[in-house]
């Protein structure tokens, strides 16, 4: 039984099933990396763990604890189950500093202080601790990227999923946010991406899923499926990559 | 070079008018609107001297405003001398310079036209003012009943100022809890959702005048001892929170429904509850971009306080009423208008600006 388990999970909006069936094993401490092309279902599969979207079949489990369906306390959920998007989606009215706070002080009811601390140890890790009182828009997409990271933190989530976070970034600031990326996973941290960073997968995660047609079409260890992929569609799909000059 | 969509180059070869015709048109129009000017003047002088009126500031004004429309001869001779230098560039071939000089003209000209037109609305607004032995300026600006009943008037626009403000205040609350409740997700509060639409509908489509009237009158009459011993003025408050309640609550919730929703999924992801997230991140952001229509309503409710007179508030309208038909004269009534232009025109600006500072956010970025 894995950390998090993903089972026969089923999402349709309206007629069009988008994840058909998808199943995921992810043990505590893995980084797993879902690749594939756009539409297959990377991003609602993320979305359905951390229960924005509500599934229609199958089910999901978290530290052996069904986390899907009915009854389910999302709120409870969301406090160990970080994510962050591809849009950042930092709150434009907040201070860096109270975007980080908010949840502590709110959802867990931690003391202003005692939060303004752990915030400030925070970007003092993301080497954002001279932005704490800048608004997102004085700031890079890079840095606010840094920022949504650190602000699911602070919530020190058992699962952070990550949902092409590096999609959105100009190309010179993508490392900084990776490096971040980097440092979490050798400290432990349990991921899920859904990215395009080939040679990051590559280099960071324990597992690789190629999901196509709302199911996970191939999985491996990163050395299977980018050099020896055993499926068609596998194998074109990196075709495509490598021509675009992106692995 | 393969074939492709580039176009063959040519030059460039309009030739500009000279707008000679134009500027010696617009120096015309300077003349006439100088003899005009120097007719009603005098119109202007006779009905003082019918009335037995004569004072030497009256005069100095009156000759100071008839030399007025001179000034403009300044920028039609701008624009017949720059006319000129474009038709002698024509002449030597120059066509760039013969441009340069023909655009000033044209320029200076439309300038001329644009201040001659407005002169005319003025010459016009003089002579109805003075139609008919002054009868438009006795009817509506005796100042003389301006200045004595400038104090009541006064004393009674405050009632206006009271009402509007606590009705300002209570509408803004009130129509926030009504979008909120409009707005409510899941099946158990359809009927909420149901309430609170029927509600905004029937008051945006009742008159206020009806609810005011409605408000002031039914109520007292229930005989509900809350009701019969609320002064007059606290029930055109309610009267006015529950019609503008409505209005507000339309533009909560167009702002409330502006929010992007991965606003919402972003604080949901955090573990924030509905409410949580409605309080610290979808409503401070969506106030933000409703402040200019807001403050709109604002105003119109202010001028909608003039209608609290149909219970018989005594209200600076209603109260201008009285001296009115005392001394059958509209006076107080445009001291009302004008104290009304007073207190809104700082409101309207401050609405433009607020509009303006949003668009630089937007084009920032």
């Amino acid at each position: 039984m894995g950390f998090l388990e993903v089972i026969n999970v089923v999402k349709r909006f309206g007629a069009n099933e988008v994840l058909r069936g998808i199943s995921l094993s992810v043990e505590e401490h893995q980084v797993v990396c879902l690749i594939g092309p756009s539409g297959c279902g990377k991003s609602t599969l993320l979305r359905c763990i951390n229960g924005l979207e509500e599934i229609q079949g199958g089910e999901i489990r978290l530290h052996g604890d069904r986390i899907s369906g009915p009854g389910v306390d999302l709120n409870a959920l969301r406090r160990e189950v970080g994510i962050v998007f591809q849009s950042f989606n930092l709150f434009p009215h907040m201070t860096v500093l109270q975007n980080i706070t908010l949840a502590p002080t709110r959802v867990l009811r931690m003391p202003e202080g005692e939060a303004q601390e752990k915030a400030m140890a925070l970007l003092r890790r993301i080497g954002l601790e001279h932005k704490a009182q800048a608004y997102p828009d004085q700031l890079s997409g890079g840095q606010q990227q840094r920022v949504a990271i650190a602000r699911a933190l602070a919530m020190e989530p058992m699962l952070l999923l990550l949902d092409e976070i590096t999609s959105a970034l100009d190309p010179e600031l993508v490392s900084e946010v990776l490096n971040l990326l980097r440092e979490l996973a050798e400290e432990g941290m349990t991921m899920v991406l859904a990215t395009h960073e080939m040679g990051f997968a590559r280099e960071v995660a324990h597992k690789v899923c190629f999901l196509y047609g709302g199911v996970v079409h191939e999985e491996g260890p990163p050395e299977e499926i980018f050099k020896d992929p055993r499926s068609e569609r596998t194998q074109q799909f990196l075709r495509s990559i490598i021509e675009a000059g992106r692995l | 070079m393969r074939p492709g969509f580039r176009k063959e180059t040519r030059r460039l070869s309009n030739i500009p008018r000279d707008g000679l015709g134009f500027a010696g048109g617009s120096l015309l129009l300077v003349a006439l609107l100088f003899g005009a000017t120097l007719w009603v003047m005098g119109r202007v002088k006779q009905t003082m001297a019918a009335n037995g009126f004569q004072a030497l500031w009256a005069d100095v004004l009156l000759v100071g405003v008839t030399l007025a429309p001179l000034a403009l001869l300044w920028p039609s001779a701008r624009s017949l001398g720059q006319a000129r230098l474009a038709r002698r560039a024509l002449g030597q071939g120059d066509l760039i310079a013969a441009r340069v000089a023909s655009a000033e003209a044209h320029t200076w000209a439309w300038f001329t036209l644009g201040y001659a037109g407005a002169w005319v609305i003025f010459l016009l607004l003089v002579l109805f003012f003075i139609a008919n032995n002054v009868a438009v300026g006795r009817t509506f600006f005796q100042l003389e009943l301006i200045a004595d009943s400038f104090g009541m008037i006064l004393r009674a626009f405050w009632v206006n100022v009271v009402i509007f403000f606590f009705a300002g205040l209570l509408s803004l609350a009130w129509g926030l809890v009504i979008a909120v409740a409009k707005l409510l997700p899941g099946r158990p509060a359809q009927p909420i959702r149901f309430l609170a639409t029927f509600y905004t509908d029937a008051f945006l489509s009742l008159p206020s005048i009806i609810v005011i009237y409605l408000v002031g009158f039914g109520l007292p009459l229930t005989g509900i001892g809350l009701f019969r011993n609320m002064p007059l003025e606290a029930l055109a408050v309610l009267a006015l929170t529950l019609t503008y309640g409505a209005y507000m609550a339309e533009v909560y919730r167009a702002g409330l429904e502006s929010i992007h929703p991965s606003q919402w999924a972003a604080a949901r992801s955090l573990g924030l509850s509905y409410g949580q997230t409605l309080r610290f991140v979808i409503i401070p952001q969506a106030v933000r971009r409703i402040v200019p229509p807001l403050l709109n309503n604002f105003i119109g409710m202010q001028k909608d306080t003039a209608l609290v007179n149909v219970v018989g508030v005594i209200d600076a309208f209603n109260q201008a009423r009285i001296i009115a038909s005392n001394d059958f004269n509209l006076s107080a009534v445009t001291t009302v208008a004008i104290l009304f232009i007073l207190i809104t025109i700082p409101q309207t600006r401050l609405v433009d600006q607020l509009v303006e500072r949003d668009r630089a956010r937007m084009r920032r970025g």
